[in-house]
């Protein structure tokens, strides 16, 4: 059940039935996750029926691919020596604006805390790390102030 | 409802604690059940009911010689074993078995033997592990750097805790860690994971720890003095840290208020709490969350060294996760120590400056996972 570790991030998803539409839509660079269309919330991680309503319709939508950071941390001592060789970095969770929560790696600032602004803004972007798996990424977004 | 019908009997340690290579994990369990046992006058000819977690309860039965009739495998992590007690008063309040055991043995430094059956699942494996979240501790560093945005937690706070923790690990001859330290040691440790320190995260040992309960009636005829089950709760709200609904907000809101309920006390009645400290973090929110101050209020709680030995709130009077032993599941711990503080252990060991004087009510208090779980219980004398 445990990918190997590679030298860009952690251990390979390992896509299931449900969610090999959502990693799919990753590797095209273009991520769309699920809405129930009973209730008409944005589900995530992908799921064989909706966690809010119980309701088994679920449809993929794309996402716009903004959001806004809600927390982070800088790992310094990573999980792996793999990933040692590249820490420290960051690891944030990012509300989407479609409203749900995910996690990934954040680039384009400093590896600081000082850099890092809970609730900037970030664009989705994609990560290839592997000829046949690509895992979302967030840049912050530069806003004048 | 179960409460005041039960009451633990016994409650017993591994013969060694700490860094232990030459035993397994499944002798660690065995020494604390019959350290338990032996202290309530009991065999383990006498248990009918088995409750364990990170291991199933056949596995431990047959090696320990027991055959229950009443079996509780709850895994959520480090809060199982409150939970685990909840559910053992229960049990004897409706009479489906009458001496129940709670045991634990985790070889989490040395690893030798069984390993635990995993906390984080597939999910975690898909959605996190790929990021190079290390987790647990990632987990509790996000939750930790959103309090400090939200209500200004610092760094300083959150030392408190471990500086005063280990003030009462340095009493304690069987804690791992205890030379005292300061609030500048904290700050000066090197980074695990921003915003925790080194001296911010609990140590990673070889223990075992174990608990006996039976009925009150039953309890009251044998050698060691009953510690009762006043009032118990237990919750989980999700399993992946980015699923936690607020990560400044755990589950402790609805055990500890279920609980508190139950016991129909209020936070101000306890006298000593034994609050898992898996992380600083973990127990400035766990305060919050329990209801002993106001959310967001936790560092201003814990400042001026309040929880240290002789200060006006006793807490994790053995040193703790942080620095008397934490083999990766805790829970087990919290209540071994509230029963030998209720009990007046300590006084009469000539120990009075580990003692908790005229301490009546205990508060125990569990969290498993990734903040994930929590098990609460209220006992006392």
């Amino acid at each position: 059940m445990t990918a190997k570790a590679h030298s860009l991030y952690g251990p390979l998803p390992q896509p299931d039935p449900v969610s090999q539409l959502y990693w799919d839509s990753v590797r095209a660079h273009a991520m769309r996750l699920q809405r129930c269309i009973d209730c008409e919330k944005w589900v995530f991680y992908p799921r064989a029926a909706c966690p809010h309503c119980g309701g088994v319709s679920l449809e993929w939508r794309p996402v716009s691919g903004r959001g806004l950071v809600y927390s982070f941390t800088i790992v310094h001592r990573a999980p792996s020596p793999e990933l040692q060789e590249q820490a420290p970095y960051i690891v944030a969770l990012v509300e989407l604006e479609e409203g749900v929560r995910l996690m990934g790696r954040l680039v384009g600032v400093p590896v600081e805390p000082g850099h890092v602004r809970m609730g900037a803004e970030i664009v989705l972007e994609y990560a290839d790390v592997t000829g046949e798996v690509t895992l979302p990424r967030f840049r912050t977004v530069h806003t004048e102030d | 409802m179960t409460v005041g019908k039960a009451a633990i009997a016994g409650v017993g340690e591994s013969d060694e604690l700490g860094v232990v290579p030459h035993k397994t994990a499944l002798q660690l369990h065995a020494e604390a059940s019959r350290n338990a046992l032996a202290e309530a006058g009991l065999t383990k000819d006498d248990v009918d009911a088995l409750f364990t977690a990170g291991l199933t309860t056949s596995e431990l039965g047959e090696y320990l010689g027991i055959a229950p009739r009443y079996t509780d495998g709850t895994h959520v992590g480090g809060a199982s074993f409150v939970i685990h007690l909840g559910h053992a008063a229960a049990a004897i309040a409706a009479g489906l078995c009458s001496v129940a055991l709670i045991s634990h043995g985790q070889s989490g430094r040395s690893r030798v033997g069984a390993p635990m059956l995993p906390l984080y699942g597939v999910n975690q494996q898909q959605f996190e592990a790929p990021f190079g979240l290390p987790t647990p501790t990632g987990a509790y560093a996000m939750a930790c750097a959103r309090h400090m945005h939200q209500y200004g937690t610092t760094h300083a706070q959150l030392a408190e805790i471990a500086v005063a923790t280990r003030a009462w690990a340095a009493l304690n001859p069987k804690a791992l860690m205890r030379d005292r330290i300061t609030i500048e040691d904290v700050l000066n440790s090197r980074w695990i994971a921003w915003p925790l320190h080194l001296l911010d995260c609990c140590l990673v040992t070889d223990a075992g720890g174990a608990i006996v309960v039976t009925s009150v009636e039953r309890a009251r005829d044998m050698s060691a003095k009953p510690v009762t089950v006043l009032g118990h709760g237990e919750h989980h709200s999700h399993s992946m840290i980015s699923q936690m609904p607020d990560l400044t907000t755990g589950p402790g809101v609805v055990s500890g208020a279920r609980a508190f309920e139950m016991a129909g006390v209020r936070p101000e009645a306890i006298d000593v709490a034994e609050v898992y400290d898996s992380f600083t973090f973990t127990v400035l929110m766990s305060l919050e969350d329990l209801g002993f101050c106001a959310k967001g209020e936790g560092g201003a709680f814990v400042s001026g060294q309040r929880t240290a030995p002789g200060g006006s709130f006793p807490l994790n009077t053995q040193g703790g996760g942080l620095s008397y032993t934490h083999p990766g599941m805790f829970g087990v711990f919290t209540i071994v120590e509230a029963v030998r503080q209720l009990r007046g252990d300590y006084a009469r060991a000539g120990q009075s400056e580990r003692q908790v004087r005229d301490a009546r009510l205990a508060l125990v208090h569990g969290t498993g996972g990734v903040l994930s779980a929590t098990g609460t219980a209220v006992l006392g004398v």
